[in-house]
């Protein structure tokens, strides 16, 4: 298997190592709270999705056996309800996260949406997606990305927004009696396409769209692991992000970010980890596709 | 009219002071009143006349007897005499029969003021009273089964308001040999109602006096039939007719009174004389070899232990050597005795089978045994509740022959019946109410379901099943789904639809509450897979029963239309029924669509357009993420080549430097 490019760079790394006892420096991507919460936020969806596809799904037979296989629908409830305390959780302890570097780095509301770095959509990233486009159909170049590219930002806020919408609705399912003090009753039956529909679409979008976007490209293939051991080497960053390269360069950071690489035990954890996340993704949407066309009802 | 009324006084006080010394009334001075027939007398305001036709009187028995000689209370009177007259005195003259009139169940009643009570002049009349030989007397024998007939024929007030054990007295007397030979033939012999009962004696059964209390009975039909007990002889030995009287069965045992014609009489006729043959162990048909032994001793155990071996095997010839000999019933005829029983065989599938002399036709032996047949409370028959399905089974079991011919939706009966509520309940907790197959299909009419008269057709098993479940049946006909209460052309749901019709669960098991398109869903399909759009319904696809089911909501025998204040679901009830389950439901709780769809736009639009507008979204996102993505691919691979490529490049650049 000495055919993939991070193949060969693991193993010329290893004989690296044991050569000459020194290691390669890497470029630090992602902090150790994102990849943290980025962890938990997968163990958490991949249980919502599950329990929760078993019900929509409920006719077919793979919804059966998810079910009994959490233990019945009640135990299969509890578990749904304790991820997405869970992924709400996440979702409080990033905006937290946000607001401390905002105050660390002293920046002002402005700064933070208008900063290279920021999530936010901003002009270049409408050049990029026209010259990605154009790159698409051969008629340019691959456009030089920064630190976050325009599918990563909408991944992001496709996020942001998922986690609204479903929890929200999920709450008002979880409380209905509760809910029900202000909203009509109706509301509920609303609630529940919203929160079903929406979770389709999450789970479809994560398990298909953004697998290949950021672990499943042919160029990372079989999977990009910067997102749990956050770091990547020197010559993939420069190649992908030559943007945010030459703005480090520029900025005499590059020194900054660089780290030393996790050894092979921790990366072989990695990989078991995003492998078992990646089946059981394939697999819900494998389901999700047969229980649509051939059992649906 | 008053003129003639002072007339007749005037007269009357001429006539007295002519004949003041004559004391003596004869007939004549009677009639010069009585022969008038404008003649009439007044009781209690109502006029009748007092006219007496003197030559009929003259022809009669008592043509020569004078008016006093019956009126004695007008002896010695004056002219005209008093209004209130007693009754002519019979007796006078007939003591004895008075007597006897007097102890009669008549005579009884006359003094306890009874008045549907005959008197004299009730049967023989009054002053035209002929000889009873005479044609023209009123207890000339051919009239007399009308005579009596008068009072004691069915719906007359006597045999409405008093007690009369006997019924249709007048119509089976009729029909009898007697009432034949009196009536169509004119045989004057003939025995009518007072040749058995006496014409002036007449006393209840009870009475030992009675001519026909059991003691006195044989005597009373020997009156006529002399030497009867010839013709019995081989029942009863000839001086036992005498001494033992109260042991013999009396002649109505076996010739029903008033009826005598359907005749038992083979009734003991001695086992005796079979035993003989059929006690040995080793007797053999010689037909078709099979055993003719009889267990006698057990047979005296069965419920036909008082009934003798010629009742059953009618036929014999009690003058033969060998009775049997020329026996022209070779089957015995429970019928002639179970006729009720006998009558609903026939109109049974079974009966009609064996009608068609279908082998396969069950009689009355397969399932009741032969000569040793016990009550259905005996634990040892093989009808007592335990045993039934196992008899049922010995033909409806799968594989057996009625099972194979029968093309019935219905399979595997006995498997589904043991497993059942009611099976488990009769074979596993041994519980001899339980329902059993006869109890649902009856012990001799099982009909099929389709004929209007079985108790399993659909109009029948509400009620069928609420011979048990009573208070079930008085809900459901209240109910929307009773034909009481909906009149529609379609089929109403009947306790098996739900239920099944033999493998019937307990409602609280899981298998019971999971089948919800086979009990609502079968005719409710439509409204039921909404039901599956919703969570209740989610839950319960995936195998679980503790979400509410329709029954939950809708009630089960109870259901009613929403808008009846008694319905589960009517506005008033709506939330309580929530709060079965959720128990802080609240009335806008109560808004919740547990029907909802969001494929109908005109009954839920909102949820129509949520669904369309989300999927909108998903297609949208999915389009346009999937596009880029498609495009990107081959862009990847070419990069990938690349990034190999410079891989490659780099490392020969190391391998060179080393």
């Amino acid at each position: 298997m000495a055919d993939t490019p991070k193949e060969i760079y693991f193993k010329k790394k290893e004989i690296a190592e044991d050569s000459d006892g020194s290691k390669e420096l890497q470029v630090q991507r992602f902090s150790r709270l994102n990849r943290l919460l980025h962890i938990i936020m997968i163990i958490s969806f991949i249980n919502l999705a599950l329990t929760g596809m078993s019900l929509k799904f409920s006719y077919t037979g793979w919804a059966v056996f998810l079910s009994h296989l959490f233990g019945g629908f009640e135990s299969a409830g509890w578990i749904h309800r304790f991820s997405a305390v869970i992924m709400i959780l996440v979702f409080t302890m990033h905006i937290i996260d946000i607001l401390r570097q905002k105050k660390k780095e002293k920046k002002s509301w402005i700064m933070m949406v208008f900063d290279t770095d920021s999530m936010m959509f901003n002009k270049k990233d409408l050049h990029d997606l026209i010259d990605s486009i154009k790159w698409f159909l051969g008629k340019g170049e691959r456009p030089e990305y920064g630190r976050w590219t325009y599918w990563e930002k909408f991944d992001y806020f496709a996020v942001f927004w998922g986690m609204i919408v479903i929890g929200s609705t999920g709450l008002t399912l979880w409380f209905p009696e509760f809910f029900t003090q202000f909203i009509p009753g109706w509301a509920i039956n609303v609630a529940t396409i919203i929160h079903s529909d929406e979770a389709l679409l999450a789970v479809g979008f994560i398990f298909t769209i953004h697998f290949f976007n950021t672990h499943m490209r042919p160029e990372k293939f079989p999977m990009d692991i910067v997102i749990f051991s956050g770091r990547y080497p020197l010559e993939e960053f420069k190649m992908d992000r030559p943007e945010e390269y030459r703005q480090l360069v520029e900025r005499g950071e590059l020194e900054k970010y660089m780290v030393e690489p996790y050894p092979s035990i921790v990366l072989r954890t990695i990989k078991l980890f995003g492998w078992a996340a990646l089946c059981i993704g394939f697999s819900i949407v494998i389901w999700i596709i047969y229980a649509m066309i051939f059992a649906y009802k | 009219m008053l003129k003639l009324k002072i007339f007749t006084v005037f007269a009357g006080l001429l006539f007295l002071l002519l004949n003041i010394e004559t004391a003596a009334q004869d007939k004549s001075d009677c009639l010069m009143c009585h022969g008038d027939k404008s003649q009439y007398g007044e009781r209690n305001g109502k006029k009748f006349s007092v006219f007496v036709d003197e030559k009929k009187f003259n022809s009669s028995v008592h043509g020569k007897i004078d008016c006093i000689g019956c009126h004695v209370d007008l002896k010695g009177s004056d002219f005209p005499h008093t209004d209130k007259v007693q009754k002519a005195t019979c007796g006078g003259c007939h003591k004895d029969i008075q007597k006897m009139y007097d102890e009669s169940l008549h005579g009884q009643a006359i003094r306890k003021g009874d008045n549907l009570a005959p008197y004299c002049k009730d049967c023989h009349g009054n002053h035209e009273i002929f000889p009873v030989k005479d044609p023209q007397s009123s207890v000339y024998p051919m009239k007399i089964p009308m005579l009596c007939g008068k009072c004691h024929r069915e719906g007359s007030p006597v045999q409405i308001q008093r007690h009369i054990p006997q019924d249709s007295i007048l119509e089976n007397y009729t029909e009898s040999i007697h009432g034949e030979g009196l009536l169509k033939k004119g045989l004057l012999v003939a025995a009518s109602c007072v040749s058995c009962h006496s014409s002036h004696h007449i006393l209840p059964h009870t009475d030992p006096r009675s001519t026909i209390s059991r003691n006195n009975i044989a005597h009373t039909c020997a009156a006529c039939h002399v030497g009867i007990e010839q013709v019995h002889r081989r029942i009863i030995k000839g001086q036992l007719w005498e001494k033992e009287a109260h042991v013999l069965p009396a002649c109505v045992d076996c010739h029903q009174p008033h009826k005598i014609r359907k005749v038992f009489y083979d009734q003991g006729f001695a086992d005796k004389e079979c035993l003989t043959c059929h006690e040995r162990k080793n007797i053999k048909s010689s037909v078709d070899g099979r055993s003719l032994f009889v267990d006698y001793a057990k047979m005296k155990e069965s419920m036909h232990a008082k009934i003798t071996c010629s009742q059953c095997h009618t036929g014999v010839n009690p003058s033969k050597m060998r009775p049997c000999e020329n026996l022209s019933n070779k089957k015995v005829d429970c019928t002639s005795c179970h006729s009720q029983v006998g009558s609903d065989y026939q109109r049974s599938i079974h009966g009609k089978l064996f009608a068609k002399k279908d082998p396969n036709a069950p009689i009355c032996s397969e399932c009741h045994g032969t000569h040793e047949i016990l009550g259905k409370k005996d634990p040892n028959s093989p009808i007592f509740a335990t045993n039934i399905p196992v008899l049922c089974g010995n033909c409806h079991r799968e594989g057996e022959k009625a099972a194979a011919r029968k093309h019935s939706s219905e399979k595997n009966i006995i498997t589904n019946y043991s497993e059942s509520i009611h099976g488990r309940g009769l074979l596993k907790s041994g519980l001899t109410v339980t329902a059993t197959c006869t109890s649902c299909h009856t012990a001799h009419k099982e009909l099929p379901h389709t004929d209007p008269e079985s108790s399993v057709n659909p109009k029948n098993v509400a009620s069928t099943c609420g011979a048990c479940h009573h208070g079930i049946q008085e809900q459901f006909e209240k109910s929307v789904h009773s034909a009481f209460v909906t009149k529609t052309d379609k089929k109403l749901p009947s306790c098996n639809d739900c239920h099944t019709a033999h493998g019937i669960n307990r409602t609280d098991t899981e298998g019971f509450r999971l089948k919800i398109m086979d009990q609502c869903g079968k005719c409710h399909e439509v409204i039921a897979k909404t039901y599956f759009d919703t969570y209740h319904g989610k839950v319960s696809q995936l195998g679980y029963s503790k979400t509410a089911k329709c029954y939950d909501c809708h009630g089960s025998h109870d259901i009613l239309p929403v808008s009846n204040p008694a319905s589960h679901l009517n506005r008033k009830n709506v939330v309580k029924t929530c709060q079965k389950c959720h128990t802080n439901a609240n009335k806008q709780f109560a808004g919740y669509f547990t029907h909802a769809t969001h494929h109908d736009p005109a009954k839920y639009p909102l949820l129509f357009w949520t669904f369309y507008g989300m999927t909108g979204l998903l297609v949208g996102t999915f389009v346009i993420a999937g596009i880029h993505t498609l495009l990107w691919l081959p862009r990847s691979l070419q990069w990938r080549r690349r990034l190999k490529k410079k891989q490659s490049s780099k490392d020969e650049k190391e391998n060179s430097k080393e």
